[in-house]
């Protein structure tokens, strides 16, 4: 099906990629090394969220797909956050 | 599909369709990371002292084979796009070893573990308290759910290259790749959370 | 009746294969639809059958017919196959794939193959249930929603009741994934989004849950057989697991599933109601919108099954007020079901006595429900047959009506044959009579403080019970009626034609019954302009 021209990664853009998910993974073990008392959680979790995103960008190759792949996936993230919020108002507050 | 019915064949369709099972994937994995959020919020020490018997170079390097691992089969399908079917079939060979690299090492991972006692009921666990109890059996379930989804997604992978072998995946027609390279990406896509959750937030 | 002679219809095209084999292995959605519909039935008459043998047990206090553990296995039993293998696949697997692609303009699904898959996955389900009931430990006794600690801890043969669950879950993520595809790759040219007949905007917005709310009680049952067998801990107490973390996990599907229930029965009678009105829907945009509503918003109200369950306070206010949420778009569509058979010139048809008499069911359903959504009432009737009264008016009465109104709706084009509309009328109004009888008392029983899933209760329940045990021979007597008129109808029923009750979505322009492919050539709607419903 030729309705949409293929968008065609480069191999420099896979291999930077990589780089920058190499350089974020020991960012996130030399944080563990640094106390950051109750934010090492937060921080270990920014920098996952941020390698996952560069993953589902380019090599999953979100960012060239259709808007109903983008908006559906967002839309599978703020369920599932939703769903832990609503339960941590049990958590929480028992 | 059979001679007689009507062929149809629509790329974006299947493509559609990967990503829909992706996203079922994900909250497979959602739904064990409800668990240990709130198991991490209920035991808070004993999950950040569990955490540091885990072996972090062990963890290092699965993440680190992961990654590259991602990018080989992403680069397998740029390269199938641009009609070097050689050179994919090669960068899809390499991701399968980095595969059964991960698995290897996850072997010896647990293998450790089990001489240690640690293993989901054993009796040396339950004296270490109840968190400890929880950290590993969320371990135990989560690594091993996920490891579960290397062998599957390895198994998809020598399928592809069976394909390309056959020529019923070529440069005209990869869809079948590209889902099976998507499917790899979820696996890293999910260490990606395991590995700082389990070895590294102590 | 094949308006072109030569056309073979979809019974007839049997694509080389001889016997069963024509049926097995076909990827056609229309076969694959009507095995389901086979399957379903046989297993829907199983589930009445231990119905009414619940309801024997509790003709009169003590032991009648059977005794406790017997009890405790017909009641979950009942429960695990109404839930898991009738109800929830129901309408989406059956009506969903026979009439889905038609009504979109489409050959078949997007992945026949899958669609297959589906319901071989879904026969080893029933099968992997079925084992439970006949090897060691004896059938399961835990009630469908397998609730920790008592479902690790049982000695009922467990594993298989549960694995089996996962299966079916399995199958039916799939079938909506299949549909979601379908629905956004294979509508015909013209056939815009807002012009999609309200049933397929059902099967849509359903889809979308099985997607979501599927996956997490699958991994919820993968943890109760960890928990079996490794001891992992996670939801037992002496381990320093949380039980209630189980319900939490176990609604988070579990209530999502009701409106896998409710939604497609609501797209029935969106296009019933409109049919024999014969008139356009009122509000179609409205109808559509509160579609995706109740899917959106159903997904976040989970936790008001667990209100005496020890969760906190604050949770309970914002799960009580998320559920108030879900009953406006319920409402609204209420509200425009009845504004479309205002002034409309009404033809009093089976199928239309069957939305009707959902409409009833589903209104008296729906407004017991809102007693269960506010804490202080729930707190009153937990866990008493209020509860159960209140659960069948919405499952039996709305999805059940809505499951028999689609099949008078629709027989005479999956068969081409008529049924007797007189045998049809005598079953409804025997089916609804007895229906009442069966579990309004229960409402009260409940009210009064009668516990469920009890063999035994004390001497003042009596008097409803029998009255509630005697609407149940009544109703079941109506259901007979019925399904031996269906299948009489569809056997030696007279001709039916194209369209019988002039309906205006694609699937009465094809013939009856449909040929293999449904259409010689795609349809073109670019240019009509009015959405068919």
């Amino acid at each position: 099906m030729s309705e949409h021209k293929t968008h065609i990664t480069s191999y420099t853009t896979h291999f930077m990629v990589l780089l920058a998910l190499l350089i974020l993974t020991w960012a996130t073990v030399s944080i563990t090394n640094i106390n950051l008392g109750p934010y090492s959680v937060t921080a270990a979790l920014l920098i996952a969220c941020l390698k996952a995103t560069l993953v589902l960008l380019y090599f999953m190759h979100l960012k060239f797909d259709s808007k109903i792949l983008k908006i559906s996936f967002s839309a599978v993230m703020v369920v599932f956050a939703l769903v832990i919020l609503l339960t941590f108002f049990d958590y929480l507050f028992r | 599909m059979e001679a007689n019915t009507h062929v149809h064949r629509d790329d974006v369709a299947s493509k559609l369709g990967m990503w829909l099972f992706i996203f079922t994937e994900i909250l497979l994995f959602g739904g064990m990371f409800i668990v240990y959020s709130i198991f991490r919020y209920n035991h808070p020490v004993a999950f950040h002292l569990a955490g540091e018997e885990l072996n972090d170079t062990m963890g290092l390097i699965n993440t680190i084979i992961l990654l590259v691992s991602s990018m080989t089969v992403a680069m397998s399908i740029t390269a199938m796009q641009r009609g070097q079917v050689r050179r994919s079939m090669q960068l899809l060979v390499i991701t399968i070893i980095l595969g059964l690299a991960f698995l290897v090492n996850k072997y010896f991972e647990w293998g450790a573990k089990f001489d240690h006692h640690i293993y989901p009921g054993s009796s040396f666990l339950r004296e270490l308290g109840t968190g400890d109890t929880l950290f590993f059996g969320l371990y135990f379930m989560m690594t091993g759910l996920h490891a579960l989804h290397i062998i599957v997604g390895l198994i998809i992978l020598v399928w592809v290259a069976f394909y390309i072998q056959k020529k019923r995946t070529r440069p005209d027609k990869y869809v079948f790749l590209e889902n099976g390279g998507l499917y790899w990406h979820l696996v890293d896509l999910i260490w990606i959370f395991l590995f700082p959750l389990f070895y590294l937030i102590h | 009746m094949s308006e072109t002679a030569a056309q073979l219809n979809f019974f007839q095209e049997t694509q080389g294969r001889k016997g069963i084999l024509a049926w097995i292995l076909s990827t056609d959605h229309k076969r694959i639809g009507l095995m389901y519909m086979y399957t379903i039935m046989v297993f829907f008459i199983v589930g009445v059958l231990l119905g009414l043998g619940i309801k024997m047990e509790l003709i009169a206090p003590g032991l009648t017919v059977m005794g406790p553990q017997a009890y405790n296995s017909f009641f979950t039993v009942h429960g695990v196959i109404m839930i898991f293998v009738i109800v929830i696949p129901g309408l989406p697997a059956i009506f969903g794939n026979f009439f889905l692609p038609i009504m979109i303009g489409a050959k078949d699904v997007a992945f026949p193959k899958l669609n297959l898959f589906s319901w071989y996955l879904f026969i080893i389900g029933i099968i992997t249930v079925l084992i439970s009931l006949f090897t060691f430990g004896g059938p399961p006794d835990t009630g469908w929603t397998f609730y920790a600690p008592y479902s690790f801890k049982t000695t009922t043969n467990m594993f298989p009741a549960v694995l089996g669950a996962f299966i079916l879950g399995f199958s039916s993520i799939l079938t909506g994934l299949n549909f979601i595809t379908t629905i956004h790759r294979m509508r015909a040219p013209g056939m815009r989004w807002m012009k999609m007949p309200l049933f397929a905007w059902s099967i849509y917005g359903t889809g979308w849950i099985q997607l979501f709310a599927t996956p997490i009680v699958g991994i919820t049952l993968l943890m109760i057989i960890a928990e079996r067998f490794l001891k992992i801990g996670f939801f037992d107490p002496a381990l320093g697991g949380d039980p209630i973390l189980y319900q939490h996990l176990f609604w988070i599907y579990s209530h999502p599933a009701v409106y896998i229930m409710i939604l497609p029965a609501m797209g029935v009678i969106s296009e019933i109601i409109p049919t024999f009105a014969r008139k356009g829907i009122f509000g179609y945009n409205a109808v559509v919108i509160s579609t995706m509503a109740i899917a959106i918003v159903g997904y976040f109200v989970w936790a008001h099954h667990m209100f005496t369950s020890g969760m906190s306070t604050t949770a309970q206010f914002v799960f009580s007020l998320l559920t108030f949420f879900v009953a406006i778009p319920s409402a609204i569509k209420v509200f425009n079901w009845v504004a479309t058979l205002y002034k409309g010139s009404i033809r009093l048809e089976v199928p239309l006595i069957w939305a009707l008499g959902f409409l009833f069911l589903f209104m008296i359903g729906g407004f017991t429900g809102l007693f269960l959504g506010a804490v202080a009432t729930d707190v009153h009737v937990h866990n008493t047959t209020f509860v159960v009264a209140h659960f069948h008016y919405i499952i039996f009465g709305g999805m059940g009506s809505a499951f028999f109104a689609a099949l008078h709706y629709w027989l005479p084009k999956m068969y081409g044959r008529m049924y007797n509309k007189y045998w049809a009328t005598v079953g409804w109004a025997t089916f609804f009579i007895g229906f009442n009888v069966l579990y309004f008392p229960m409402f009260i029983l409940g009210y009064q403080g009668m516990p469920r899933r009890y063999y035994d209760y004390l001497d003042q329940f009596h008097g409803l019970n029998i009255v509630s045990t005697l609407g149940a021979f009544i109703m079941v007597a109506g259901i007979f009626v019925i399904i031996l008129n269906l299948i009489r109808g569809a056997r030696h029923g007279e001709q039916a034609t194209m369209n019988p009750w002039e309906g205006r979505s694609l699937e009465w322009t094809v013939p009856s019954p449909p040929p293999l492919e449904n259409f010689d050539e795609i349809p073109d709607l670019t240019k009509s302009s009015a959405h068919p419903a």
